[in-house]
C-alpha cells in the first residue's frame, strides 16, 4: 500500500484536568475518505484542530502527507485544505475577494490564479454571484464558498469538520457529490467529521468511532458489523459505544472545554 | 511574502473604504472639538496672550483623530477571531507575524488618512502651517502614531473577548490619555501636578512633536518628542505582537 497521507500516532490532547483526546493511533491513505463518527464532545474537533496546527498535541505526533504538523509547520500547512464547523470567511468581502485572498496566503502564481478561482466558483455554482459581498449569502451558499476555497491551492487532504450541519437535504447531497467526486478523480484524501450515522455509513470508505476521547473501533462498515455481531452500522455502534447518537446530548467535558475556551480567549 | 503583506493592507483598506459610517463617524467628532472649542473658547485664550487657539488646537485634534481611530480599528481583529476568519488566516502556511504586520500596516494606514483628512479640513477653516517641509516631518510623526496606536489597538483586540468590553477597556485608555495630555491646553501655564501627569504621558509628546513641525511651538523640544514617541511605538509594537501571538482559536 502507498504510505499514508494522514498519519496519526499515540496522539493525545489535554486542557488541564480534562483529556479531549486520549492516545488515538491512525491512518488514511491517497484517495481514501474517512469518517470520524461519534457524540458530540467525543473529541472530533479537538482532533481536527491538531490536523490542521490550530491546537499543539499534548503528546504524540501528526504528520500529513510525511510532514510534521509542529515542526514542520509551513509544509504541513500546504497540504491540506479546510472546512471548518463555523463560518470563516471576511463578510465585508466579496466571493471572489476571499478566493484571491487565500490565493495569495498559498503563493498561488498570479497567472493561474483567475482560470483557478473561475473554475472553483464554477464548480460550486456560484460564478453568477462572484462579485456579491459573502454577507449577503445564504448558509448553503457560504459552505459551498468555502469548499471552493479549501480547494483553490490543490490540497492532497481536505478536512471538513460537521460539513453538512444546519445544511438541507439537497445542498447536502451536492456537497457530498463533489467530494466524491475529488476523492476519486484526483486521489484527494477525504477525512471528514460527523454525528450522523447515513452520512458515515454513505460516504466513507473507512469508519473510526470515537467516544470520550478514544477510538473505540474502526474499519469499513462490514467490518464493524463483524467485529461486533451486528447487522447494520447504527447496531455496531450502540454496541460499541452504549448509547443512541443524540444531537442535544453535551457532556460535562464540552461544557468544561466551552468555558475554558472562553476564559483563554 | 510582500505579497501577503499587500493583500493583508489592502483588505484593511477595502472593509474601510466599504463602510461609511466609520468614516464619517471618525472625523465627525474631531471636526466637532476643533469647531465647538475652536470658537467658544478662541476669545479666552487670545486674552489669556496666548494667541490663535485654532493654531494651538488643530495638532492635538489631529492626534485625537489617529488616536480614536487606530485604538478602535483593533476591533477588526476582535471581529476575526468572533466572526471565524481569523481561522482562515492561522492555518494558512503564512508567519503569524506576516498577518499581523500587513494588517496592523492596513489599520495604520486608515488612521493615519483620517488624521491628514482632518489637517485638509483645518485649512478650509483657517489653519495656517509653519512651513511645508515642517509639515512633511509632521505627516512622519503622524503616521508613527497610527503605527503604535494600531498596535496598541490588535493587541486590545487580540485579549479581549467581546464589543462592551473592547469600549470599555478603551474609553479607559482613550480618555484619560486625551485630556492629561497637552491636546487642550497649553502645558507652561498648567498647575505642576497636571504638568508632572502630562510628562508620564506618550501622547504629550506626540501633540507637542505636532504642535513643533506644524506651528513652531514646542513644549519639550522636538529630539525628545521624537525619543519617547519612538521608545513608545516600540513598546506598543512588542505588546501588539505578544496578543496577537497569543490567540487560541
Amino acid at each position: 500500500m502507498n504510505s499514508p497521507t494522514i498519519a496519526v500516532d499515540h496522539v493525545t490532547k489535554s486542557f488541564g484536568d480534562v483529556t479531549a483526546v486520549d492516545d488515538i493511533s491512525f491512518e488514511v491513505y491517497p484517495g481514501e475518505i474517512f469518517a470520524f463518527l461519534g457524540p458530540n464532545g467525543a473529541g472530533k474537533s479537538t482532533t481536527i484542530k491538531m490536523l490542521t496546527t490550530l491546537l499543539r498535541p499534548t503528546s504524540g505526533t501528526l504528520r500529513l502527507a510525511g510532514k510534521d504538523v509542529v515542526r514542520e509547520q509551513a509544509a504541513a500547512r500546504k497540504a491540506f485544505g479546510v472546512v471548518f464547523q463555523d463560518p470563516s470567511l471576511d463578510d465585508e468581502l466579496t466571493a471572489y475577494e476571499n478566493m484571491e485572498l487565500h490565493a495569495v496566503l498559498y503563493g498561488l502564481p498570479r497567472a493561474m490564479l483567475n482560470e483557478r478561482i473561475d473554475m472553483l466558483l464554477k464548480l460550486v455554482e456560484l460564478d453568477a454571484r462572484r462579485g456579491s459581498y459573502v454577507k449577503t449569502f445564504s448558509g448553503g451558499m457560504k459552505r459551498r464558498l468555502e469548499i471552493a476555497r479549501g480547494l483553490l491551492h490543490e490540497p492532497q487532504i481536505l478536512f471538513l469538520d460537521e460539513p453538512t450541519l444546519g445544511l438541507d437535504t439537497q445542498t447536502r447531497n451536492v456537497l457530498w457529490a463533489y467530494v466524491r467526486e475529488l476523492s476519486r478523480d484526483r486521489k484527494m484524501t477525504i477525512f471528514f467529521t460527523t454525528h450522523y450515522l447515513e452520512e458515515a455509513e454513505d460516504i466513507a470508505d473507512r469508519i473510526g468511532i470515537v467516544d470520550r476521547g478514544k477510538i473505540v473501533a474502526m474499519g469499513t462498515v462490514d467490518e464493524l458489523r463483524q467485529q461486533t455481531g451486528t447487522d447494520s452500522l447504527e447496531g455496531a455502534y450502540l454496541a460499541l459505544t452504549g448509547k443512541a447518537i443524540r444531537d442535544e446530548e453535551v457532556s460535562a467535558g464540552d461544557n468544561m472545554r466551552a468555558h475554558m475556551r472562553a476564559r483563554r480567549r | 511574502m510582500m505579497r501577503v503583506i499587500y493583500v493583508l493592507w489592502l483588505r484593511q483598506l477595502k472593509k474601510y473604504g466599504r463602510s461609511k459610517s466609520r468614516v464619517v463617524g471618525a472625523v465627525g467628532q474631531p471636526l466637532l472639538f476643533l469647531l465647538a472649542l475652536g470658537y467658544g473658547l478662541g476669545s479666552v485664550f487670545a486674552r489669556a496672550g496666548k494667541g490663535d487657539y485654532i493654531q494651538f488646537l488643530v495638532p492635538g485634534v489631529i492626534v485625537q483623530t489617529i488616536l480614536f481611530a487606530s485604538i478602535f480599528w483593533g476591533v477588526n481583529i476582535l471581529f476575526d477571531r468572533m466572526l471565524g476568519f481569523l481561522k482562515e488566516l492561522l492555518v494558512a502556511p503564512v508567519p503569524r507575524l506576516t498577518i499581523l504586520l500587513g494588517s496592523v500596516l492596513g489599520g495604520a494606514t486608515t488612521g493615519f488618512l483620517q488624521g491628514a483628512l482632518v489637517l485638509l479640513v483645518s485649512l478650509a477653516i483657517g489653519f495656517r502651517p509653519y512651513s511645508l517641509p515642517l509639515t512633511l516631518v509632521a505627516f512622519a510623526i503622524m503616521a508613527m502614531l497610527a503605527i503604535g496606536m494600531t498596535s496598541l489597538g490588535a493587541g486590545l483586540g487580540s485579549i479581549i473577548d467581546n464589543m462592551p468590553g473592547f469600549q470599555a477597556v478603551n474609553n479607559f485608555i482613550i480618555f484619560p490619555l486625551y485630556f492629561l495630555s497637552s491636546s487642550l491646553y497649553p502645558l507652561d501655564s498648567a498647575p505642576p501636578a497636571l504638568k508632572i501627569i502630562a510628562m508620564f504621558n506618550p501622547l504629550s509628546y506626540a501633540v507637542d512633536a505636532l504642535r513643533g513641525t506644524l506651528i513652531n511651538q514646542s513644549h519639550y523640544g522636538l529630539a525628545t518628542d521624537f525619543a519617547a514617541l519612538g521608545i513608545t511605538m516600540v513598546a506598543l509594537i512588542a505588546f501588539g505582537t505578544v496578543c496577537f501571538r497569543r490567540i487560541q482559536t
